[in-house]
């Protein structure tokens, strides 16, 4: 089984051998391989608590964070082990960026939320340029028409979407190689949703997107290769066309037609 | 009725308009709930209100004092026999010369205003307070050129006078007193309407020394609240970077094993140990070990700080723990570092706890006794501390410390000083509080 997820076309970004999670006695992810090529959107699909989060957390090593998880097995970024003692994860997150599941505005004013990662990497040369970054950040996240007015006030005080769109604006603008995304459109209307993905679109043509999504239309839509999670099993991987049209696996079938909830 | 909402499985049967029998029991008990509630407000209310009336029945005087307007004339033949007008020379006369100077030019005070005065000079000389000659020849010493002339001077009237102004003393009770005599209390009325005797705000209660046991008319907090403040200063500057770093240790970066559950444990411990201990250890290490100065603000200061850190440590992490993990996931996950996530995110999140955990520490620390006096804060200090870092060394007393010295003392006036200083300390605490708010408002509007 653990070899669907290899795959020989495009140059891998990043690849995963043999990955195990435990959080204390729990196996959340049981021995996970996977490709992950440059400049192209994935998505990760599967019910509830089948261990999506888990391992995209892994890849920004977010799992240090948590006390019980313990990782195991190999994942490499652009080559290189990220589990290895010399890297540092905070150099790691840098390149690597995440927008959470729940959406965690800093209870600060909508700029500060956006301009922190551009001034602690120091991305800014001057004032003016940080405003620029901003803005480019909130106009691809399809927040700017709604903030541009008040950006000095809280980030915590816009609607639950709106703060989607926002983390989503503060991962964008520090520039990572990589960006995962754990159900980002989960609070958005259909027009906000259509925007965040013509950003992901857009984002794939110098990033690598990983998405993570429970809806399979938006999966079908936005992404080239799609990865069914099933029970902390990584199912079936491939190209997101013939993963819905002909998958090989009947656990992803009767997920796909709605069977495995 | 009953029946529609017993056990049919469904909530919400029948009329709206008519509450069923569950939702009225449920009223009555949230009606009950509400009663039991402002009971224990009022309760609280009631308590609070009969101490500050207590205590400002008692000690609200302490804020007024008695004095005696006297031309005085500075007899140069008495005061400087050898008519240099020397300083050096002029201090070898000493304030046995001074008081009858003062008597003296009361008589004569007490004559131009045409008043008939029954009393002898001793009975004279007891009206006026034993500190005043001694402030005389100090402002003497301290002008030398007033010497021959007659100048007048504002003295403090001798704690019996002072109390019969305030109603502690009454022609009934001068008859049984040997301090005091009906006929002293009758010339003290003439000399208020002759305008020459007054009662005022008494700026020396918050400014002088203490007074010593037959002078409870002088008795000043000065070095007491001076003491007071270089200890709150000495427990801030150490106690909150120490307890606030302990903690951010501790919450944020020291791994969670054994270890840190018996520093937790013990840190709770340490908040529960009765505050004697602490000055126990204060007198061992700080004094007898470290050879630090007893009765030093420096020792009071370390003892209280030992105190604090325990509060203001179970306080920071508290507000620590109540930030979110998310915002801690939000700022790793842009790829700041912890300390990054800690000082810029967690920490102001968690400042206002962190300052009423302060706040309340330092609060403790301003009102505790026993440890000082165990350090020997106790004693009987006229000199004022030096300003610090040197003062930090220097004896003083402290607020608590001068509250139970003074209601030791047998003089009634004592009761009275002790009450004022009791208003200074509460003032003192409602001045931190206040404090804390203003510094909570300032940082909660920052998010
Ligand atoms: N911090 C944690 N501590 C312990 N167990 C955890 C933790 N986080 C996740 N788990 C467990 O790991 C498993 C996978 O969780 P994960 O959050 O990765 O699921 P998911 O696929 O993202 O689900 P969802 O679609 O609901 O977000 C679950 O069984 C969950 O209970
Ligand atoms: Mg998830």
């Amino acid at each position: 089984m653990n070899d669907t997820g290899l795959t020989d076309t495009a140059p891998a970004k990043i690849t995963a051998r043999g990955v195990q999670v435990y959080y204390g006695g729990t196996h959340a992810i049981k021995d996970v391989s996977v490709d992950i090529p440059d400049n192209t959107v994935t998505a990760f699909i599967g019910p509830s608590g089948c261990g999506k989060s888990t391992f995209l957390r892994c890849i920004n090593r977010m799992n240090d964070t948590i006390a019980v998880a313990r990782v195991e097995g190999d994942i490499r970024i652009d080559g290189e082990d990220i589990y290895d003692r010399r890297v540092d994860p905070v150099q790691l997150r840098a390149k690597v960026g995440m927008v959470f599941q729940k959406p965690n505005p800093f209870p600060k004013s909508i700029y500060d939320n956006v301009a922190y990662g551009p001034r602690i990497h120091g991305l800014a040369k001057d004032r003016a340029d940080l405003d620029g970054i901003v803005e480019s950040a909130l106009r691809r996240a399809a927040l700017w028409e709604e903030v541009k007015d008040r950006l000095a006030q809280p980030g915590t005080g816009l609607s639950g979407g709106q703060q989607q769109r926002l983390c989503i604006a503060r991962a964008v603008a520090t520039a990572p190689e990589v960006l995962l995304m754990d159900e980002p459109c989960s609070a958005l209307d259909p027009i906000a949703t259509a925007q965040v993905e013509e950003l992901i679109d857009e984002l794939k043509q110098n990033y690598s997107v990983v998405i993570v999504t429970h809806s399979m239309q938006q999966a079908a839509r936005v992404s080239q290769r799609t990865a069914f999670f099933h029970l902390g099993h990584l199912v079936e991987y491939g190209e997101t066309g013939r993963i819905f049209t002909s998958p090989e696996d009947p656990r992803t079938e009767s997920y796909i037609s709605g069977r495995i909830g | 009725m009953t029946d529609a909402t017993r056990g049919n499985g469904r909530a919400g049967q029948g009329s709206l308009l008519v509450s069923d029998a569950r939702t009225a029991r449920r009223n009555a008990a949230e009606r009950r709930f509400r009663i039991y509630g402002l009971l224990a407000v009022s309760i609280g209310i009631v308590a609070l209100v009969v101490l500050l009336v207590s205590i400002l029945a008692n000690g609200a005087s302490a804020f007024r004092q008695t004095t005696i307007r006297i031309d005085v004339p500075l007899d140069a033949a008495r005061l400087d026999p050898s008519g240099t007008r020397d300083p050096a020379a002029m201090a070898g006369v000493t304030t046995f010369r001074y008081a009858p100077l003062l008597r003296e030019g009361l008589a004569a005070t007490i004559a131009a205003a045409g008043i008939e005065a029954e009393v002898d000079d001793r009975a004279l000389d007891e009206m006026i307070s034993d500190e005043s000659v001694a402030q005389l020849r100090r402002h003497v010493l301290a002008n030398p050129d007033l010497v021959g002339q007659t100048v007048p001077v504002e003295v403090l009237a001798s704690g019996r006078i002072d109390g019969f102004f305030k109603g502690r003393v009454t022609y009934a009770s001068a008859e049984l007193d040997s301090n005091v005599t009906p006929e002293q209390l009758r010339l003290a009325e003439e000399l208020r309407n002759a305008e020459l005797l007054r009662t005022g705000f008494n700026w020396r209660f918050l400014t002088a020394p203490d007074g010593s046991d037959t002078r409870p008319e002088a008795a000043g907090l000065g070095v007491a609240i001076l003491g007071s403040i270089y200890m709150m200063l000495i427990v801030l500057a150490l106690a909150l970077p120490i307890g606030v770093a302990a903690s951010i240790y501790l919450e944020e970066f020291a791994p969670q094993n054994r270890w840190t559950d018996v520093i937790e444990v013990n840190i709770s411990n340490l908040a529960a140990v009765p505050s004697i201990v602490f000055g126990i250890l204060g007198l061992a290490i700080f004094i007898n070990f470290m050879g630090l100065p007893q009765s030093a603000p420096i020792v009071g200061g370390l003892v209280l700080t030992l105190m604090t850190l325990p509060t203001i440590i179970i306080a920071t992490r508290a507000a620590l723990k109540a930030v979110p993990p998310s915002i801690r996931d939000a700022a790793l996950g842009l790829g700041a570092s912890k300390m990054q996530s800690v000082l810029h995110h967690v920490l102001p999140l968690a400042m206002p706890g962190i300052l009423t955990g302060t706040i309340i520490g330092l609060a403790q620390a301003l009102g505790e006794t026993a440890p000082l006096l165990l350090i020997g804060m106790v004693a009987f200090v006229r000199e004022y501390p030096d300003a610090p870092p040197d003062g930090f060394f220097d004896p003083a007393t402290a607020l608590p410390v001068q509250i139970y010295n003074w209601t030791q003392r047998a003089d009634p006036a004592f009761v009275e000083r002790a009450g004022g200083a009791i208003i200074v300390l509460l003032l003192f605490l409602l001045a931190m509080n206040l404090t804390a708010i203003f510094l909570r408002r300032r940082f909660e509007r920052r998010w």
